[in-house]
């Protein structure tokens, strides 16, 4: 019996990691202790493990990245995994089969687990439902749709700075309507049980119907970070927008660029979080951004430590299933 | 099922704590052989202990309370070395390895509860060496049975058992008794 959700095996146990849509808050959570088992790996005067000692990791990405690739890449090394990097930033009219066929040539060449980066929505879903069995597939971000381990990490970060993410309240400002993070945030604080998640955008930013998600929608900057607990700011998406939807990026920044002076509106504790790269001046302040109450380079640290988590979990499901029955 | 009753434990507890002082008298004892002529410099290795999660820690932190030591102790989830992850995939979350002394240079008494197959140890071993190159590594088990299937071997151990290849042992850390299943 093949479980409805594609990305978990028969015991619900993940096998792929696609999206955090339908993902319960005790996989969440064990996601997230299991990477804060992989922190320790940085004590170490050897920073690996050799779980994945023999297994061929392949990074295929159809879409520019530096950090999301190079820490999947760190992450994949750690645990002494091989690693293929594929740059095919190709137009996705080509999708279809170039796509499948790229996935036999690398099934061809005995890879274990696929890391795929794709500009539309639903790619890794795609490839999921069309890989050998035991391989695992890892979702990289896809489109305006999902960014799962992005989801993780700063979920990581937040339980980290507050301990906990219940009863928090979550301000995200920025262009929520191009951000597969925003979507990934929003599904984990929710059932990790934020106790409020609010968005904060210019109305041509804001997908419709968002409200369905459990945000409660703010216009203005100011009360939208009013005793806020987290902050976090999405990257203003020059490359994703047609055109049209804000007037300047300079227009943006006078009407919700962070700055120390609205920052001081949150929660005196309170944390400061962004996905990268920044706009410095677009949609948040150089001072802020390197600021005290800023956790965004510790982002792209635990971002290692939660990609190894996936990795291994994932891997380890994938092993198991096909692997002899204990 | 058979319940190994706690006074017995203790018994086993007392035979690993004099043979751990023992140990460490031996281990200080040849620490002033380790000395550097050259330079004419006293090395003397420190002594550390670590014990293997969830078991072992719990013995490792007996042991340093009864023998009355001080040295620092340590602990290693080595869920991320074992040779069954291709088998049986990653095991429950045990928390993380935590060391918290430099292990280069410095004799590590390595403590676990049962030592059966060694396989266990062979994984602690690789995990000790990636955070240094200790001076020493000895072994000290509460419990250990035939059935190694590795050239390892314990330097102090609280007792021997003989149980049959399948049967299943269990240190009840709460309450510091032990469960032994044979087969049915």
């Amino acid at each position: 019996m093949q479980n409805a959700d594609i990305q978990l095996n028969e015991q619900g146990e993940l096998k792929h990691f696609l999206t955090l849509d339908g993902l319960d808050r005790d996989t969440l959570t064990a996601v997230l202790d299991r990477a804060e088992t992989f922190t320790s790996v940085n004590d170490k005067v050897v920073k690996k493990a050799p779980l994945l000692r023999g297994k061929t990791v392949a990074n295929i990405f159809f879409e520019n990245s530096t950090r999301t690739r190079t820490t999947f890449e760190l992450a994949a090394k750690r645990l002494s995994a091989d690693v293929l990097n594929l740059n095919l930033v190709t137009s996705s009219t080509k999708k279809g089969e170039t796509l499948l066929d790229t996935l036999r040539n690398l099934e061809a060449m005995q890879c274990d687990m696929f890391v795929v980066r794709h500009g539309d929505s639903g790619a890794a879903h795609f490839i999921a439902t069309h890989v050998a069995p035991g391989i695992s597939v890892i979702n990289g971000g896809d489109g305006q749709h999902s960014h799962p381990t992005q989801g993780m990490l700063d979920m990581f970060t937040i339980r980290r700075a507050k301990g906990a993410i219940e009863g928090l309240v979550v301000t995200i400002i920025g262009d929520i309507l191009h951000s597969r993070v925003a979507r990934s945030n929003i599904v984990a604080l929710r059932t990790l049980g934020a106790a409020e998640i609010r968005i904060v955008a210019p109305r041509t930013l804001i997908p419709k119907y968002i409200e369905d998600m459990g945000v409660r929608v703010f216009n203005r900057v100011e009360q939208a970070l009013e005793d806020a607990d987290v902050v976090m700011g999405l990257r203003l998406q020059n490359e994703r927008m047609q055109g049209g939807t804000i007037p300047s990026a300079d227009e943006f920044y006078a009407m919700y660029g962070l700055t120390p002076e609205r920052l001081r509106l949150a929660k005196p504790d309170a944390i400061v979080m962004h996905p990268g790269p920044t706009n410095r001046g677009v949609e948040i302040e150089g001072s802020v951004a390197d600021g005290a109450q800023s956790v965004i380079l510790q982002q792209v640290t635990f971002g290692i430590a939660v990609r190894m988590a996936v990795m291994a979990i994932a891997m380890g499901t994938t092993a198991s299933d096909s692997g002899t029955a204990t | 099922m058979i319940t190994i009753d706690k006074p017995t434990v203790d018994t086993w507890m007392q035979a690993l704590t004099d043979g751990t002082l023992n140990l460490i008298n031996e281990l200080n004892a040849g620490s002033a052989v380790a000395t550097a002529p050259e330079d004419n410099v006293t090395v003397e290795p420190e002594i550390g202990m670590i014990g293997v999660m969830t078991g072992g820690v719990t013995v490792a932190r007996q042991l340093r309370d009864s023998a009355g030591l001080t040295l620092p102790l340590g602990q290693l989830n080595i869920s991320f070395y074992r040779d069954d992850f291709s088998r049986i995939g990653l095991h429950p979350v045990v928390g993380a390895s935590d060391i918290p002394f430099t292990v280069e240079n410095r004799h590590i008494i390595l403590v676990d509860d049962v030592l059966h197959t060694g396989r266990t140890i062979r994984a602690a071993l690789n995990e000790i060496f990636d955070y240094g190159r200790p001076a020493s590594v000895s072994l000290a088990v509460l419990v250990e049975r035939q059935g190694r299937e590795l050239p390892i071997q314990s330097d102090i151990s609280g007792h021997q058992l003989s149980l049959s290849p399948d049967a299943r042992i269990k240190l009840n850390t709460d309450t510091m008794t032990c469960d032994i299943r044979e087969p049915q």
